[in-house]
């Protein structure tokens, strides 16, 4: 099977309050520094898969006439998921080089959509007449069925948002850097109980793309600024529009399916992973991410956070851009995710981590509806 | 008048024997004829085995607290901070809904306490099913 490499990875020129920008602008100025980063123009792109914007648009606005277009929109993971098809795409020889690209005027608004939910759809009749009030009071209503089945502590899900922090201090990129403790964030304003402000993500603008083309093409990409990273294995699924419809209030089928999957394709062991990305919208995501991939067993993660495993100088350094809860999170994060396994695996990541030639990248989006997962690898898939 | 209504459901062809049963303070589930799954929300085929022969039936209203949270931000049809909770029927379905006749707090609001169904009237339309606790009849 024909591997696949990222010859082009990169963020918008800047992160947190882009008012000087459309969100549709974010897609380009993203992917403009990406077709900078793999020494390319939009005629090498022939391929287009984006979420948040239709294709449609970013193909015409970036001047790219694409023979693929993947629109696949699932909430935050959809650039996994897009990576995913990306790869099979290339593998069947639909395309040669494709461009994922994410921008999103989260915070700032600009041309951006409003939010507004069909009270005929599932979660309209079903969720949204008892209050739920987007993700903070959505997302992070199975939490308490954890704490009880588990004897997850209130601190322990504070101190999620701790270790993150200690990433983010080293990143200049972050929007908090700030060390914080465990009192501070259970001291911090209550959001939703049992969720303080510090245990919930940022609101940003920002962008991020890709560009995937096969490792034989990849060799000969002969401006690009870095050496390739390698896709050795995805995972995808979704599972449910409505939180109170999981199958299982204290995991993530999605998760299940998608990251054992990626990690099966990729071949490798839970000991071969030097570095591990999970989408953290709110704190609990870490640890539900950390079981349903198989790293700890149930109702192990808040255990294997706190005795520091994931943080600085830990034997699985985790979230190291310091993810949504200090990084960024512009609504759709997953992008950022990839970009930080991407960063740690070229070995150009703010907080390096030393010898990292393995990342597996978890996203979820929708809140709990769907997940995408990828691993990353510094070489060509074994 | 005063602070603007809850969001209200609109009931599609598939759901509207639900609405019309929390009318009638009844709370009706499925039941699928082949394979006897109870299952929620409402549609017209089982989501477990995909038959089309499915029936109604009158849930018994008991349910238990299976997880919540309580929103502390503003939401423009409640003036304090209120319980969001997941209740899990005695028939096996999870639903939505709000804890009512109970202070909003996390001492009252206990996981796996005992609730009964309890229906109230929103517009001439939809009532919605909310949940007490168990015993308390006020």
């Amino acid at each position: 099977m024909t591997g696949i490499a990222v010859v082009g990875a990169a963020e918008t020129t800047e992160l947190g309050k882009i008012p000087g920008m459309s969100q549709l602008m974010l897609h380009a100025d993203a992917a403009l520094n990406t077709l900078a980063d793999a020494g390319m123009t939009a005629k090498d792109i022939d391929g287009l898969a984006t979420a948040g914007e239709r294709p449609t648009d970013v193909a015409y606005y970036l001047g790219i006439t694409p023979s693929w277009v993947d629109g696949t929109s699932v909430g935050g993971c959809s650039f996994m998921l897009h990576v995913r098809h990306a790869v099979a795409a290339l593998q069947a020889g639909m395309c040669k080089t494709v461009l994922i690209t994410h921008g999103e005027s989260g915070r700032s608004r600009v041309g951006a959509g409003g939010y507004s939910q069909d009270a005929s759809s599932l979660a309209g009749q079903f969720e949204s007449p008892y209050g739920t009030f987007g993700p903070p009071s959505t997302f992070t209503l199975p939490v308490l069925r954890y704490m009880k089945d588990y004897g997850m502590s209130h601190e322990q899900l504070a101190m999620v948002a701790v270790v993150q922090r200690e990433w983010a201090g080293m990143n200049p990129r972050a929007s908090f850097r700030d060390a914080i403790t465990v009192d501070d964030v259970l001291n911090s304003k209550l959001i939703a109980y049992p969720f303080h402000l510090l245990e919930c993500c940022l609101v940003t603008d920002g962008g991020g793309a890709l560009i995937l083309t096969t490792d034989e093409r990849a060799t000969n990409v002969n401006n690009a600024k870095h050496a390739p990273v390698y896709i050795w294995g995805t995972g995808e699924s979704v599972e449910t529009p409505m939180i109170s419809q999981m199958e299982n209030l204290t995991s993530s089928r999605a998760f299940s399916i998608a990251g054992p999957r990626a990690m099966k394709d990729a071949g490798i062991s839970h000991s071969e992973v030097d570095h591990l990305m999970i989408y953290d919208a709110f704190a609990h995501l870490p640890i539900y991410g950390l079981e349903d991939l198989g790293f700890c067993g149930r109702g192990e993660a808040a255990d294997f956070i706190w005795e520091r495993n994931t943080a600085p100088g830990g034997r699985l350094p985790t979230n190291t851009n310091g993810g949504g809860l200090s990084y960024m999170h512009s609504g759709m994060y997953g992008m950022y995710a990839m970009q930080e396994s991407i960063r740690q695996l070229r070995g150009v990541a703010p907080a390096q981590v030393q010898n990292a030639e393995v990342s597996v990248c978890l996203g979820v989006g929708g809140m709990f509806g769907a997940s995408g997962c990828i691993v990353f690898g510094s070489t060509p898939k074994p | 008048m005063g602070k603007p209504a809850r969001p209200l459901p609109k009931p599609t062809p598939e759901t509207q024997h639900f609405w019309d049963g929390c009318k009638q303070d009844e709370l009706r589930l499925q039941r699928c004829d082949d394979c006897e799954h109870v299952y929620f929300p409402p549609r017209p085929f089982c989501p477990s085995c995909s038959s089309r022969a499915v029936s109604i039936f009158i849930a018994s209203g008991e349910a238990t607290l299976a997880s919540y949270v309580i929103n502390n931000r503003p939401h423009p049809a409640w003036d304090e901070p209120y319980a969001i909770a997941i209740v899990e029927l005695a028939e096996g379905p999870r639903m939505a809904s709000n804890i009512v006749g109970c202070e909003q707090t996390p001492e009252c609001l206990v996981l796996d306490m005992p609730l009964v169904v309890q229906f109230e009237v929103m517009s001439d339309d939809i009532s919605l099913p909310l949940f007490r606790p168990a015993g308390d009849q006020t």
